[in-house]
């Protein structure tokens, strides 16, 4: 019980690692390999504005967002979109993107560098101990969880039930075919890349009041995120949350009962068994 | 096509080969300075290395540059950043050798920089004062690499003074003798791991739980609860720094009850103790300075005046002793290479530290090998022939 | 024919560096040799498969681990081909279980294998009380230059039979539509996991020539996942549809990355990544591409 209930916790950090990527990659089509940066970013300013002012990262969240929602509209319009509109197929702006947004993530880094310097940033939120069903866990990490549930919730929600959610889902399922039903496809995938974003920034704000983060950490939250969307299914909520959610717990139970050098070769085991079995995701559909 | 920031650029570059040139034939001492801004390092490289560095060379020019035959030098400091990639810190010593002309050459940062650029400061005949790089090896190095220096101790060293204080605290009756050991798994907590296991082995401590961890694991709760369950006495983990950190904040949630608690690199760090407040009383880390030194809290003082920042309570205080050391000589013997390293090996400096003497394997028989916070301060407690060591206390929980 | 003796011409004057300078040019031809074998090994699979690999550093850290396990009790060329051997059966096995996918799926497959293995790798370490690596050879910068020099014209000699042999007829096919393949009788996936034998063994020998100059094997330098990065973007600037574009990338590139580093110390990472963007957004086709178009447009007014 105890594992499992560590491993849900973990579960929701991975989903406040992943879920943005999610919607851009999803809908925009970016693989954003400067995710992890997005993260970080978002993580130093909970970290700035706690040590300075004493806010608390529950209240940063609502600067971080529109800030991070800002400067990736500006990214994809200024920089991604260029890309969309010149690669003649799929695999020509995988191809770009992942060069393109690897140099992006060069330049967070080298940004965040210069204006925060190289030294890790950690301080101490909410790292009391919280008593559930008899075992305890840090009350940072379940905040976090509670966190990532409402967020996951509410992108849920958005993705399903508004006009504009389902405009989303449809570019995520049918890139083509939605233009040819009116939906706006520029406009929806800058605001889905502008959204993911923000989520991912506020994730990170999230995140570091448990974790340890340098300037050149990012790419470790990618390559998780990455793995989760993957595993979930593109463009899917519901499939990022579950594939987060496994990962956290089977993570856990290798590392409690069995060996925790071997967690993340289980994590791959369980991606590879993922990608033979239902390429498409845990909840994609598949390709017609 | 549009030629103009080509020309731009070509003329810039101009004018930056006029100033070095013209710097070059100015009466300055070239010092190179290699380690990493980026990458994995850079973490532990901006707290420890990079900030004495600065103030050194700050303090030498201020006091009007270093004396050389009778003449006065002011140091020009060439720094390049190796994103803690060997191949780029090989890259960077060449370009400081052969390119910048440097007279002399700051050792990197890290066991595995420091060796990749061994072979270059061998060759081109630079002294090589090492600091952050801790190893058994130093007798094969110093024989391969014979101006390879050693400062901060040896990796067995590091491992024997810990199992030597909780021996003295179980002798002592203040703890029984079963201890859970982890490492995370990279070269560094291996090797300490795998030296510390047999020493605990002898000195009859029984190793209840032991594991390691991947380097940037993200959630260490099920390592500090298989700890716990164990129910040691001594918990000891050989840790790097974001699981230092990782590790102490989930040994807090849990509170795991033991009465001693060791984590090893980055447990020094001002970072730490300002994280985890009078939590982190008690607490057992790798290294250790004399914090009530007047050096030391002069050089603390100057440290954060001119960076900003603190030292840490281990190797950013030898690193600045390096330098002083490497200062000392060149005011010595002048600026050939050779006579440096010659007089490296007989002389005895006067550092921050206290005297610094290289052995016959080039090594520093005297450093620092385990410190305690106590008091908001973070104290040696074990060390190989330093003065100031402290009684070590008991940890008393996470309040 | 006269191009291959044109080749030869040219690594014998190659060869030839480390009598001229033995200091920083020769340090320089090292990174260049280097990066000229990855990249161009990289590009004999991932141009005519369009298969964005990531893995390079994976077989570059696991080439590393072979030297340094094996230092002390094998001669040093043995573990270049045992590190080339157990490369090319680790992409074997990578191919056999991901190239069946898309190719997105690939990517982010390879990417994390350089995290996987070297988990994988530390992880046995740490069980059987390995000690740190140390790599003390007598192999200095010169030798390391014509190890390296020397698999590069194995690279080079490979690629210009595999594009004279029935596998690169398959893979121009398999390049140019995959269905179109499969139905002509050609076994695709068997093609392709063969092909990409080749990065990987080569991978893995680079980094078993290099760890001697590493000198110390860690597990966090060894598997440095910007390697990777570093060879795609090298390859992709150069060009990867011809077996000599990679090389017109990697000595550009690494020019670049030296003015960088000796002229920004502190603004290193951030220069590299804008010069990434530039490449990525004012070259799409390398130079390759670039050359085809002014040819091209020579061509054509020629023809007016």
């Amino acid at each position: 019980m105890d594992i499992l209930i560590t491993g849900i916790l973990l579960g929701g950090t991975y989903a406040l690692i992943a879920m943005g990527l999610n919607l851009q990659y999803g809908v925009a089509r970016i693989m954003n390999l400067a995710n992890g940066e997005i993260l970080v970013a978002g993580g130093y300013f909970a970290f700035i504005a706690y040590t300075s002012t004493q806010l608390s990262p529950l209240l940063t969240i609502f600067v971080v967002a529109p800030i991070a929602f800002g400067l990736n509209w500006l990214i994809y319009v200024l920089m991604l979109q260029p890309l969309v509109n010149r690669a003649k197929n799929r695999g020509q702006l995988e191809q770009d993107s992942i060069l393109a947004t690897f140099g992006l993530s060069f330049i967070g880094v080298g940004l965040m560098l210069s204006f925060f310097g190289g030294d890790y940033f950690s301080y101490s939120f909410m790292a009391v101990p919280v008593e559930l069903l008899g075992n305890t866990f840090g009350a940072n990490r379940v905040l976090s969880f509670v966190m990532a549930v409402v967020i996951c919730g509410a992108l849920y929600l958005w993705l399903n039930r508004s006009r504009a959610g389902l405009s989303i889902r449809a570019i995520a399922t049918a890139p083509a075919s939605a233009r040819l039903v009116g939906i706006d496809v520029k406009t929806l995938s800058a605001l889905a890349f502008a959204l993911g974003g923000a989520v991912t920034a506020v994730g990170g704000a999230l995140i570091s009041t448990y974790l340890t983060l340098d300037a050149s950490t990012g790419v470790v939250f990618t390559l998780k995120a990455l793995i989760i969307v993957i595993m979930g299914g593109v463009g899917d909520v519901r499939g990022t949350i579950v594939a987060a959610l496994l990962l956290g717990v089977l993570e856990t139970v290798v590392a409690s009962l069995l060996d925790p050098g071997l967690t993340l070769a289980a994590a791959y085991v369980m991606f590879l068994a993922i990608l033979l079995f239902r390429p498409q995701g845990l909840f994609g559909k598949k390709p017609t | 096509m549009n030629r103009r920031p080509f020309l731009k650029l070509v003329s810039a570059l101009t004018i930056a080969g006029a100033l070095a040139a013209n710097a070059a034939s100015a009466e300055t001492i070239r010092i190179g300075a290699v380690a990493p801004k980026t990458g994995p390092l850079a973490g532990g490289a901006t707290v420890t290395q990079w900030p004495s560095i600065y103030l050194w060379v700050e303090q030498v020019n201020a006091a009007g540059g270093l004396t050389v035959d009778g003449e006065q030098m002011m140091i020009e400091l060439i720094e390049y950043d190796d994103q803690t990639n060997p191949g780029e810190t090989i890259k960077a010593v060449q370009r400081l050798a052969t390119q910048d002309d440097a007279h002399f050459i700051i050792a990197p940062y890290g066991t595995g920089l420091n060796l990749a650029a061994a072979p270059l400061f061998d060759r081109y005949g630079y002294p090589q004062i090492a600091v952050s790089a801790i190893t058994d090896q130093q007798a094969e190095l110093a024989a391969k690499f014979p101006n390879m220096f050693f400062t901060l101790g040896t990796t067995t060293a590091l491992a024997a003074d810990v199992v030597k204080v909780l021996t003295d605290m179980r002798d002592a009756g203040q703890m029984g003798d079963k201890v859970a050991m982890v490492n995370v798994a990279d070269a560094f907590g291996i090797e300490l791991a795998t030296a510390a296991k047999p020493l605990f082995e002898e000195a009859g401590f029984d190793i209840v739980y032991e594991t390691s961890y991947p380097l940037g694991t993200q959630d260490l709760s099920p390592v500090i609860k298989g700890a716990a369950a164990a129910e040691p006495d001594a918990f000891v983990a050989w840790s790097y720094p974001p699981d230092t950190f990782g590790l102490t904040e989930q040994a807090m949630i849990e509170n795991l009850d033991v009465k001693a608690f060791y984590t090893a690199v980055a447990t020094p760090f001002p970072g730490y103790g300002a994280r985890f407040g009078s939590a982190a009383e008690g607490v057992l880390g790798a290294g250790g300075v004399n914090p009530d030194s007047p050096a030391f809290m002069e050089y603390a003082a100057a440290h954060e005046a001119v960076t900003g920042a603190k030292p840490d309570y281990w190797a950013s205080a030898t690193t600045y002793a390096s330098l002083e050391i490497l200062g000392q000589s060149i005011e010595a013997v002048g600026l050939d290479r050779e006579a440096v390293t010659a007089h490296l090996r007989e002389a005895t400096f006067d550092t921050i530290l206290g005297p610094i003497s290289f052995d016959e394997n080039n090594s520093n028989a005297d450093f620092w090998t385990v410190g305690q916070w106590q008091g908001g301060v973070f104290r040696g407690v074990a060390s190989r022939g330093r003065d100031g060591t402290v009684p070590v206390i008991l940890k008393d929980g996470w309040e | 024919m006269r191009n291959l003796i044109l080749a030869a011409l040219a690594f014998g004057i190659c060869a030839l560096l480390p009598f001229g300078d033995n200091g920083y040019w020769l340090g320089l031809g090292v990174t260049i040799a280097m990066f000229t074998t990855l990249a161009t090994s990289w590009a004999l699979f991932s141009g005519p498969t369009h298969y964005i690999s990531l893995a390079t550093a994976a077989f570059f850290g696991v080439g590393t681990y072979v030297t340094g396990l094996g230092i002390d009790t094998l001669p040093f060329w043995s573990l270049v081909g045992l590190a080339g051997l157990i490369g090319a059966v680790l992409a074997a096995l990578v191919g056999l279980a991901t190239l069946r996918l898309s190719g997105v799926y690939f990517v982010i497959f390879t990417l994390g294998l350089a995290e996987l293995v070297r988990q994988v790798i530390t992880w046995v370490q740490n069980n059987t009380g390995q000690k740190g690596l140390y790599v003390l050879t007598d192999l200095d910068e010169a030798g390391i230059y014509w190890w390296l020099l020397g698999l590069a014209a194995a690279v080079f000699l490979t690629g210009w039979l595999i594009g004279r042999s029935r596998l690169g007829f398959a893979l121009r096919i398999i390049g140019d539509d995959e269905t179109v393949a499969a139905h002509s009788g050609i076994n695709t996936a068997r093609a392709k996991i063969l092909l990409f034998m080749v990065p990987g063994a080569v991978a893995a020998m680079t980094g078993a020539i290099l760890a001697p100059r590493y000198v110390y094997i860690e597990p966090s330098l060894a598997f440095a996942p910007i390697l990777s990065f570093q060879v795609v973007i090298m390859a992709l600037l150069g060009g990867a549809s011809r077996l000599w574009g990679p090389l017109v990338g990697v000595i550009p590139f690494t020019f670049l990355l030296e003015t960088v580093s000796s002229n920004f110390p502190n603004q290193t990472t951030l220069v590299i990544g804008i010069a990434f963007l530039v490449i990525v957004y004012l070259l799409p086709n390398g130079f390759v591409g670039l050359l085809d178009r002014v040819l091209r447009r020579t061509k054509a007014n020629e023809v007016q």
